[in-house]
């Protein structure tokens, strides 16, 4: 039932017009008989864009989001693959939950869904969870995670790093080194000490981030870092990547374009985990993306109920929702700055996060030949983020009533659309 | 002056003056009459929002407010969002409907006054929040010395201990420099924020060698749980090298003074015949804050003197 499509005067990766046809799920060179046409004029279109960091909250926190909801928003967003963090409730670390996971992904139908296994098991640190079992699993998981929390205990990660080569694992790393960061409320610098908030020092971050880079080169593995967010943390990324080791990072769209001055109003639609950092953090961030030091754009797209965020800062939930404008924001940090060209977009969007997750569908050229997963942007539309219009379960954005760069016209999933008119197909 | 006070850094100079000058009023005032009681806020609702046991400060601003003949409402709220008892927000609808034209908030997680602020139409005043500010314990204390002394401007004063986790810190650093004083803040290297050498005072880790140029010292509470905290080795240790004994108040010149926000830790920060002195200012602190407490009010909820109002 995907259709054929013939889409005119698009221009992919932002270079010359052209047509781009789409039949049986894929790319093809002529014109499909019957195909539906979009007038697609002064639209890019880029491969469908893949997150290696959302957190679907189902099982568990329905309120949130779910599957469903989530990966509707993903499509909105100009995903077509997202990875499902494991700390649901259930924990993600057995076949059974990976598998219900996907399952609902596959049901829901807007995007897909790669489940995310736990490291250890109920993301205790304790014990290495089924790691073979849900490698093995109809999830076929790749990337494992404790996100949310850091596999802190160096003996268990070295092992979790060296066991998953058996299926070409990686280990994503939240890394937050816990005696450091006890209670921490937001950067430690010199807003949390004007304000009155314990601080989440950089060090935490860096420190683990060279231990376990260490601890990958040692054992032959690779290492994949979630949400970077610190001048340092990329230096040392830019160091083990001079070293040939296989490391690679991703930095979230709000460390990108946000700095911990905002914690001043004490809203915690600010609040975030790890924290908002400051102007020097950003621009480090910025250029190592453009350098290609940080491989990936995740989002860590984290929804929670209003009640969870209209409250006094300490008592609020740490996160915040992301899918929905990635894009934009990525496009207002780098396209708009001349960072980056949307090839360099797709990149760091599509291309290098499937390469991490092991995602061989996903981040193709868009030439003949490969599967149809793809999107359409406008880039020269401007918009205001309103949290009351989402597709997610929540609205905590940080981005509300901020102005924004391009929009998401049409995804394509596996070539049918997801997305068109910028609605849900 | 802003519609709320919650933190020092809402007053400008002229404001701080303000705010002082109107408690010496409330003070002249009051002093000739039997009863305590000036008609200046009848009819208006101000509540006593405590989500922290506090007696000192909620009893002063209760008498405050009613020397002023406000309707007074105690609201002890137990509990708070992160105890899992009512919300916040909650609480603020339920004020909100009661009609409240001033709240005085005391809760234990920093930044609770401000986001009490963006849910209720009445004025909001900080009374303490977690380790942020306590703004009226920073007029109050600019008050007592201005007292004492005569003057802030100009002054040296030192403000001696747990930097990190003191709203009274936060609040006198940024009200004193506005004021004109020159702040030194004294502790050990791991009770001050990372921060802290970008606030409007000097830094010190060396207590004996700014006593001798200080006009005033404040002392600061340590916190039980600081004790055991591993910020400094031994409570012992940390009186010797931080709290303020006879040998070391000898070493201030003749008429500085010794203040301390209260409740006393006495032996550990400040030894027993030091806050007992003739230097110590620290019960008319608290007499003080009633007077400071009563401007503050005055002042936000009942229309400026001077046409400062918003
Ligand atoms: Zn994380």
């Amino acid at each position: 039932m995907s259709g054929a499509w013939e889409i005119k005067g698009v221009r992919p990766l932002g270079g010359d017009p052209t047509t781009l046809y789409v039949e049986g799920g894929e790319l093809v060179g002529e014109r499909p008989a019957g195909a539906q046409s979009i007038d697609a004029d002064g639209l890019i279109a880029l491969p469908g864009l893949v997150d290696l960091h959302t957190h679907l909250r189902e099982p568990g926190r329905e309120d949130a989001e779910t599957v469903a909801t989530g990966t509707l928003a993903a499509a909105l967003g100009g995903f077509t693959a997202v990875h499902a963090m494991a700390n649901t409730d259930p924990v993600a670390d057995v076949a059974g939950v990976v598998e219900q996971v996907w399952r609902l992904g596959e049901e829901a139908g807007h995007c897909e869904v790669r489940p995310v296994g736990a490291v250890t098991v109920g993301l205790a640190g304790k014990q290495l969870a089924e790691l073979g079992a849900m490698a093995d699993s109809a999830a076929r998981v790749r990337v494992f995670s404790d996100d949310g929390k850091c596999v802190h205990d160096p003996l268990l990660m070295r092992r979790a790093l060296e066991y998953v080569k058996a299926f070409d694992g990686v280990v994503a790393q939240h890394a937050q080194d816990p005696r450091l960061t006890e209670n921490a409320q937001m950067n430690e610098g010199e807003w949390s000490g004007v304000l009155g908030l314990a601080g989440w020092p950089a060090v935490a971050e860096e420190a683990i981030i060279a231990r376990d880079c260490l601890l990958a080169a040692h054992v032959g593995s690779r290492v994949h870092f979630c949400h970077v967010s610190t001048a340092g943390s990329v230096e040392l990324v830019r160091w083990a990547k001079s070293k040939g080791w296989d490391v690679t990072a991703e930095v979230t769209p709000h460390h990108l374009f946000l700095t911990d001055d905002l914690v001043a109003s004490y809203d915690p639609v600010f609040k975030v985990n790890p924290p908002l950092r400051t102007e020097a953090d950003v621009t480090a961030l910025r250029e190592a993306l453009a350098d290609g030091t940080i491989d990936a754009v995740a989002t860590d797209h984290a929804p929670h109920p209003l009640e969870d965020k209209e409250t006094e800062w300490a008592a609020a939930a740490f996160g915040m929702t992301g899918l929905e404008t990635a894009l934009s924001v990525v496009a207002a940090a780098m396209v708009d700055t001349g960072l980056l060209d949307w090839a360099g977009v797709a990149d760091r969007m599509s291309v290098r996060p499937a390469q991490i997750g092991r995602l061989p569908r996903h981040g193709q050229p868009l030439e003949p030949g490969s599967t149809a997963n793809l999107v359409l942007v406008d880039p020269d539309v401007r918009w205001t983020v309103d949290p009351r219009i989402t597709a997610s379960r929540s609205r905590n954005t940080p981005f509300a009533g901020r102005e924004l760069p391009a929009r998401v016209i049409a995804t394509f999933l596996r070539g049918r659309p997801t997305v068109l008119d910028g609605k849900p197909a | 002056m802003n519609r709320h006070l919650l933190s020092a850094a809402d007053l400008s100079r002229d404001d701080a003056l303000l705010v002082l000058d109107t408690a010496a009023e409330m003070d002249v005032a009051l002093a000739g009459r039997s009863i305590k009681k000036l008609p200046t806020l009848r009819g208006r609702t101000v509540v006593n929002l405590f989500f922290e046991d506090s007696t000192r400060t909620r009893t002063s601003f209760e008498v405050a407010a009613k020397r002023l003949s406000a309707d007074v409402i105690n609201f002890a709220a137990k509990g708070s969002s992160v105890s899992k008892g009512e919300s916040l927000k909650d609480t603020a609808l339920t004020l909100e409907a009661m009609g409240s034209d001033g709240v005085v908030i005391r809760h234990s997680a920093s930044g609770a006054p401000h986001r009490l602020a963006h849910w209720i139409r009445g004025s909001v005043v900080n009374a303490g929040d977690g380790t942020h500010e306590h703004p009226t314990q920073a007029l109050l204390d600019a008050y007592t010395i201005r007292r004492r002394t005569g003057r802030v401007e100009g002054l040296n004063i030192a403000i001696v201990g747990d930097v990190l986790h003191s709203r009274v810190a936060r609040s006198n650093v940024l009200l004193l420099s506005t004021l004109g004083a020159e702040v030194t803040v004294v502790a050990p290297p791991t009770l001050l924020p990372v921060g802290v050498h970008s606030w409007p005072c000097a830094v010190s880790y060396d207590l004996d060698a700014v006593l001798p140029k200080s006009d005033a010292v404040m002392m600061l509470r340590v916190q039980h749980e600081r004790m055991t905290g591993g910020f400094f080795p031994t409570v012992r240790e940390y009186s010797r090298r931080y709290g303020l004994d006879a040998i070391r108040m000898a070493s201030l010149p003749e008429d500085s003074i010794v203040m301390h926000p209260g409740p006393m830790n006495r032996g550990v920060e400040i030894a027993a015949e030091v806050a007992d002195s003739v230097r110590s200012t620290i019960v008319e602190q608290v007499a003080n804050g009633v007077s400071v407490r009563m401007a503050v009010l005055y002042l936000l909820l009942g229309g400026a003197m001077d046409g400062a109002a918003e």
